[in-house]
């Protein structure tokens, strides 16, 4: 007996690993952009299914809303030379191809030899008027507000490295250094070297040379 | 009033995160192009923190912040020495940063953001946590290892370091869901109790493993992952490679004893496999690696691949003299990279970069001294007693000779006979080769007088182990209430 729940589900799988598939064999930059947002908004079903309501709106206001519009305006900005990109790409193949085919096989190996099918435990269902939302709010300022400060302080160091790495301000200024002045000898300054005065013509380009050696 | 006096364990932590923000505004208002105010107050922070974290110590294991957060001796042993390390990367660089523009406020403000990521890692006991250090760690290094923007080679350096770093952590993160998924919870002890008990699913668990062994490699740079160091430290300038190299890998080692030992120690038997595959494949290609470097940089990041693949031969080993060993040799192989870098910064001024071989050739003629202090840290690094480094390799492989991993042993004991040779090398050029530049030597009050203070406590440990060897091992045992 299947539900109109699992219907639902595996439509929403199968369009989320269609667009991954499409985000990394579409031509076009602003294509595989768009199925990214594609593939975004079949997760948000996804959540919606797991009653994570308030995460999947988030996934489709934050991600589809601002992060991918300001990622296909780079990505339309930038003049992305594609076949340089592409350049050594069948070259390397082989060597990734038998590294992955390993790591394939590696991973079925794995998992095949034993039972993995009963694994998560089941999600309790919830009331209608439950509200996710509420939960998360007081979770996180409750029982995870120690993580949840620490990635206050990472958005923080992000601001700070953002400011540090694109701020041009004044050059350094030149400073004299007192100490080392008075350290300095006249033969550290001033080198001599003794040259021949005039040069022979059929010299002349391996004298260059010496020349180019010494400085 | 109440409520904040629970979190006492934790003031060090809020300590540094106020004291980070108060330097951030105060930067601002104090000019002068050499920070000084600044500087004194990073190192004034970082001795509050050293006081309040022994102000703060009490016996035995407590919890906060529901489970993730842990305190114990370990944890404040720890984090003892990584502000030691962080201080003394602070006075090492300082000159080497002032002459290249690149001592800023925020590079000072970065670097305690990152010593506060290492305090988060060393001091959690969830994974939650234990990922947000780790990402608070990386992300402040990542920004330090760029600041040098004219300099391709340091932007190269931070984007690979910033990618493989990213792969890392999703590695990482994609082994901790399968652990969650498996044992429905992150709580460390939780995690390793929920496998003792044998509710958790085994495949799922060892799959997870799987990833998180290889996202710690990664992090460590052991080998296979390891591609990333020689890269890293070569281009980054060189303050900002003994920021990377020092204090981060005392986080690394809390790191993996929380995750393996703490969290999944009922998998011991599957994760020393990996660990001594990796052990032995990153002291290969480290020490061998190494002989063929000219440039010095390169060649101390082949050494960490190759020390990090002996911390490893400690931390599987286990029980109390294995893990104290790797401690021990954690807290060693630190202190010997502080004066490595400490000593090429030293010989480096405006415009000019010690860090080739031929730069330390005929050093002797030039400082006696230095090369002296030189010699103790190469004797130290290829273990040659009496330098402590020769007590840390052997602390270690006594470890894993009483563990029964004898053919470990000897292939540990026959790399670092190789290895021995790269460092014995530069003692070479340094006493016996004559001297490729007669130029002075600007020797820095306060980095000369730490490198010496630095070099003879490398000697000292070596006679006197004793101590420090008895609190890794006391530290190792209470965190892991151990037998």
């Amino acid at each position: 007996m299947i539900g109109i729940e699992t219907i639902v589900f595996f439509m929403f799988a199968a369009l989320s690993v269609f667009a991954a598939l499409r985000v990394i064999t579409a031509r076009n930059p602003v294509h595989a952009a768009l199925f990214l947002v594609l593939a975004f908004f079949s997760m948000a079903g996804i959540w919606m299914l797991l009653e994570a309501e308030f995460l999947a709106i988030t996934l489709v206001l934050v991600y589809v809303g601002a992060v991918m519009v300001l990622f296909l305006f780079v990505v339309m900005m930038l003049d992305i030379n594609l076949e340089e990109l592409k350049e050594g790409f069948w070259r390397w193949f082989p060597v990734g191809a038998v590294l992955a085919a390993f790591m394939i096989f590696e991973m079925v190996w794995v998992l095949g030899s034993r039972q993995t099918a009963e694994t998560g435990a089941h999600l309790a269902k919830h009331a209608a008027d439950y509200s996710n939302t509420k939960e998360l709010g007081r979770l996180i300022y409750t029982d995870y507000v120690y993580p949840f400060e620490l990635a206050a302080v990472i958005l923080l160091v992000a601001i700070v490295a953002a400011i540090a790495l694109t701020l041009r301000a004044g050059r350094a200024k030149k400073k004299q250094d007192p100490s080392k002045q008075v350290l300095v000898k006249s033969k550290d300054r001033v080198r001599l070297i003794s040259m021949p005065a005039s040069k022979k013509v059929s010299a002349q380009p391996d004298a260059a040379k010496a020349d180019q050696v010494k400085s | 009033m109440s409520f904040l006096s629970t979190l006492f364990p934790a003031y060090a932590e809020i300590f540094l995160l106020a004291m980070v923000s108060v330097i951030l505004i105060a930067d601002l208002f104090t000019s002068g192009r050499t920070k000084t105010v600044t500087y004194l107050l990073v190192q004034l922070t970082l001795l509050g923190c050293s006081l309040i974290t022994v102000a703060t110590h009490q016996n035995g294991v407590t919890h906060l912040f529901h489970n993730m957060f842990v305190d114990d001796l370990m944890s404040d042993v720890l984090k003892l020495l990584s502000y030691l390390a962080v201080s003394m990367m602070l006075v090492y660089s300082r000159s080497y940063l002032l002459a290249r523009g690149l001592f800023s406020g925020e590079f000072l403000a970065l670097v305690l953001f990152a010593l506060m990521g290492i305090m988060v890692m060393i001091s959690a006991s969830h994974f939650l946590t234990l990922y947000l250090g780790l990402e608070l760690l990386s992300l402040s290094l990542y920004a330090v290892v760029a600041l040098q923007r004219d300099s391709a080679t340091a932007t190269e350096a931070a984007m690979k370091y910033f990618i493989l770093g990213a792969l890392a952590s999703g590695l990482l993160l994609y082994g901790m869901s399968m652990l969650y998924g498996a044992t429905g919870t992150l709580d460390v002890n939780a995690v390793s109790a929920a496998i003792q008990h044998g509710v958790a699913n085994k495949a799922l668990l060892v799959f997870g493993l799987v990833f998180i062994v290889s996202g710690l490699a990664f992090k460590l740079g052991a080998v296979p992952f390891h591609m990333w160091v020689p890269d890293v430290y070569h281009g980054a300038p060189t303050a900002m490679t003994m920021l990377i190299g020092t204090a981060p890998k005392l986080a690394a080692f809390a790191f993996v004893m929380r995750i393996l030992v703490e969290g999944m120690q009922p998998l011991m038997i599957h994760w020393s496999g990996m660990l001594a595959i990796l052990a032995v494949l990153s002291m290969a290609v480290g020490n061998i690696s190494a002989i063929a470097q000219t440039n010095i940089k390169r060649m101390f990041a082949y050494s960490t691949i190759a020390h990090m693949g002996f911390l490893l031969v400690g931390v599987l080993s286990g029980g109390i003299e294995g893990y104290g060993s790797a401690m021990f040799y954690a807290v060693i192989y630190v202190l010997m990279s502080l004066g490595g870098f400490g000593m090429i910064m030293l010989l480096s001024r405006e415009g000019f970069e010690a860090d080739t071989l031929n730069d330390f050739k005929g050093l002797n003629q030039r400082s006696p001294w230095l090369a002296f202090m030189m010699l103790l840290l190469m004797f130290s690094m290829a273990g040659v007693p009496p330098t402590v480094g020769f007590y840390a390799k052997f602390s270690v492989l006594n470890a894993a000779v009483a563990a029964g991993h004898i053919p470990l042993v000897i292939m540990a004991v026959l790399f670092s006979l190789i290895g021995a040779f790269y460092y014995l090398r530069i003692v070479k050029l340094m006493y016996f080769d004559a001297p490729e530049s007669h130029e002075r030597i600007y020797m820095q009050p306060d980095s000369t007088l730490l490198i010496s203070i630095n070099g003879l406590v490398v000697l000292a440990l070596g006679i006197l182990p004793g101590t420090l060897m008895s609190v890794c091992a006391v530290s190792v045992q209470q965190s892991l209430l151990l037998h």
